[in-house]
């Protein structure tokens, strides 16, 4: 039972994680229909700048604030550098745009850092375990994510919903054109929200890079679990995201612990444990065909409000 | 097939392509060769996804997944001792269709940027399974000891495989030339540009398209039964989601406009890595931002800068 709830915990926790890529790749395409593959590169960078500046300063809060504003900086860069460049093309365009992104900042990378990876030492004081309840405790730093990601989503809300700049946002998502009539400076505008979704890409980044090791191609993978997320919830609308993205961190997590044991009853051991590793990675792309069947649109699609 | 100077430099292209191993003779440089058997191959995907791309306005990027997909019926044939090319490449094709009518079926449900998108998790989701089927190596690959075996046509030699390679290059151009221009390709050429007036005037689109995907996969299952063939080993990065952005990106930057267009970007592209590799260990950082300015200056790729080039007091319209 504590071990149930210890993977809903992860569950929940890699879920939150997800939902901040997902979260900025989203804002950028419903408000300037923009397909950036390149998303995946800022968690990486993220990563990279938190390691590094950590190591510098010694302090791992203040590293990850250092790599926080590093990565917005980058973010805002590539907007106008690039990314400006390609609003009101084909998607296509956008594709191959940033998949070009993608081979320069793998490139980059690979140039400043190393080829071998990084890893992030935690703080003492993370490093620790809680105990939630009697005969149960939980790892503090992914109780910290939780906590953390909980935040960022609640603040991500009040922006986007009771803030003049999110209602900026919204308004410049339903008709760019009006907007900028009415006189708001719609370039800073679309720069601030690029640069937000990558500071969010860069958090994910850099609190899972304890987790995991900080290396080169790690921002490809999770890139498509947030598309994965993003076609579940309906592209555009954040709330989709938000369930999506729990929805996907509980049934891959929940599916990787459980669902060879559940094959070991309906097979033989020995089948079991061949098909369990390939079925279990193929269960969340399952769950995106069924949702496809049912809703073509995903669940929350952007025109039925966000 | 009037004298433009695109049909030219076409024309010209697949001369090139056939007269390589007569080059190699000479020169004995035996890389050349290895090269540009891998450079058909792609070429061969890249004909193929453009007849999705291009022509049917279905934005895939899992084409790669074919080329996994008909490169492991070859190894896992002949991994289980069938060797006859008889029995894998109709295996691989079969496969790669089967595929293809099942993603195909739920990603048309979707467009524009939905689909790219899923047609990008199933590719992965492909990627993921035989990377977890440890019997056929997972994730190190499966090594292919024996290529397929066609009788007399002896595979292994390096030349005769290279002319297979260029036959079913060109037949698939020529393919993919007859079906855009007939009236199958018409329809799926008219539901890329309007779908909803295609459906108006009673043609049924899904279906149209469904065949075009089909078709579409099959053809890389073939390119990938040829590329296992070729480098006589499998692995799940044969099918990596980059490796279906490495497609599309040959397409684009030989132009979609024209069935012959990929194979100029094929070329393009795979020289080009292979000259850049020569000059610096890391290549990609030129190539990345080469790629967005053609993104962002050279519309229409190389196809469209050919066809831009017109011969003095000629103008008009030309053939797809």
């Amino acid at each position: 039972m504590t071990l149930f709830v210890e993977q809903c915990l992860n569950g929940l926790q890699f879920g939150l994680l997800l939902f901040l890529l997902a979260a900025g790749l989203t804002l950028v395409f419903g408000i300037m229909d923009l397909v950036n593959l390149a998303h995946g590169s800022l968690y990486m960078v993220g990563a990279y700048f938190a390691a590094t500046f950590a190591a510098w300063t010694g302090s791992f809060v203040l590293g990850a604030v250092l790599a926080l504003i590093a990565t917005l900086v980058v973010g805002m860069a590539v907007e106008v550098i690039a990314m400006r460049r390609l609003y009101g093309r084909d998607h296509l365009d956008h594709v191959l745009g940033t998949f070009g992104l993608i081979l320069f900042f793998d490139e980059a990378v690979r140039l400043v850092w190393g080829p071998e990876g990084l890893s992030l030492p935690l703080p003492s004081w993370l490093n620790t375990a809680v105990t939630l309840a009697p005969g149960f405790s939980y790892s503090a730093y992914r109780l910290s994510i939780i906590l953390v990601t909980l935040a960022v989503a609640g603040g991500l809300y009040l922006l986007v919903m009771r803030t003049r700049i999110g209602m900026l946002i919204r308004a410049g998502a339903s008709n760019r054109e009006m907007v900028g009539a009415l006189g708001v400076n719609i370039k800073l505008l679309y720069t601030l929200v690029f640069g937000l979704g990558a500071a969010l890409a860069g958090l994910a980044g850099l609190m899972q890079a304890p987790i995991l090791t900080v290396q080169i191609g790690m921002g490809e993978n999770i890139l498509i679990l947030a598309f994965v997320i993003t076609v579940i919830g309906g592209i555009g609308s954040v709330r989709g995201s938000f369930i999506a993205a729990l929805f996907v961190g509980f049934v891959d997590t929940l599916g990787r612990s459980y669902f060879p044991d559940i094959l070991r009853v309906l097979l033989s051991p020995e089948a079991a444990s061949t098909l369990a590793p390939a079925l279990s990675s193929m269960l969340i792309y399952l769950l995106m065909a069924i949702v496809l069947i049912v809703k073509p649109e995903g669940l929350f699609s952007s025109s039925g409000g966000r | 097939m009037t004298l433009t100077v695109r049909n030219i430099a076409t024309a010209a292209l697949f001369a090139a392509l056939l007269l390589l191993p007569l080059y190699v003779q000479l020169t004995g440089d035996r890389f050349m060769l290895t090269l540009f058997t891998r450079i058909v191959i792609m070429a061969l995907a890249a004909v193929s996804l453009n007849l999705i791309l291009g022509f049917g306005g279905m934005m895939s990027f899992g084409h790669a997944a074919y080329l996994g997909i008909g490169g492991y019926a070859v190894g896992m044939l002949a991994h289980e001792g069938i060797v006859s090319g008889l029995v894998q490449w109709p295996v691989a094709l079969a496969a790669s269709a089967l595929y293809a009518l099942v993603i195909g079926a739920l990603s048309l449900r979707t467009r524009g940027v939905y689909f790219i998108m899923i047609t990008l998790a199933f590719a992965q989701m492909a990627y993921y399974i035989v990377s977890g089927i440890a019997r056929y190596g997972g994730d190190d690959g499966l090594t292919i000891y024996k290529r397929s075996q066609f009788g007399i046509l002896d595979l292994s030699n390096k030349v005769v495989f290279y002319y297979v390679c260029v036959a079913l290059l060109l037949a698939t151009v020529y393919l993919v030339w007859r079906l855009v221009n007939s009236r199958f390709g018409m329809v799926v050429q008219g539901a890329r540009s309007n779908e909803t007036r295609m459906r108006a005037i009673g043609f049924p689109t899904y279906r149209y398209k469904l065949v075009c995907f089909v078709i579409a996969g099959t053809l890389g299952g073939l390119a990938g039964a040829l590329l296992a063939n070729h480098n006589e080993f499998i692995s799940p990065s044969t099918m990596y989601w980059t490796r279906s952005g490495d497609l599309i990106v040959m397409v684009v930057l030989g132009g979609m406009g024209s069935v012959a267009g990929p194979v100029f970007g094929a070329v393009a592209l795979l020289v080009l890595e292979e000259v850049l590799s020569g000059i610096t260990e890391y290549w990609p950082i030129i190539l990345g931002p080469l790629l967005l300015l053609v993104v962002l200056f050279a519309r229409g790729g190389i196809d469209g800068l050919l066809s831009a080039i017109k011969r003095p007091g000629r103008a008009g319209k030309e053939p797809a």
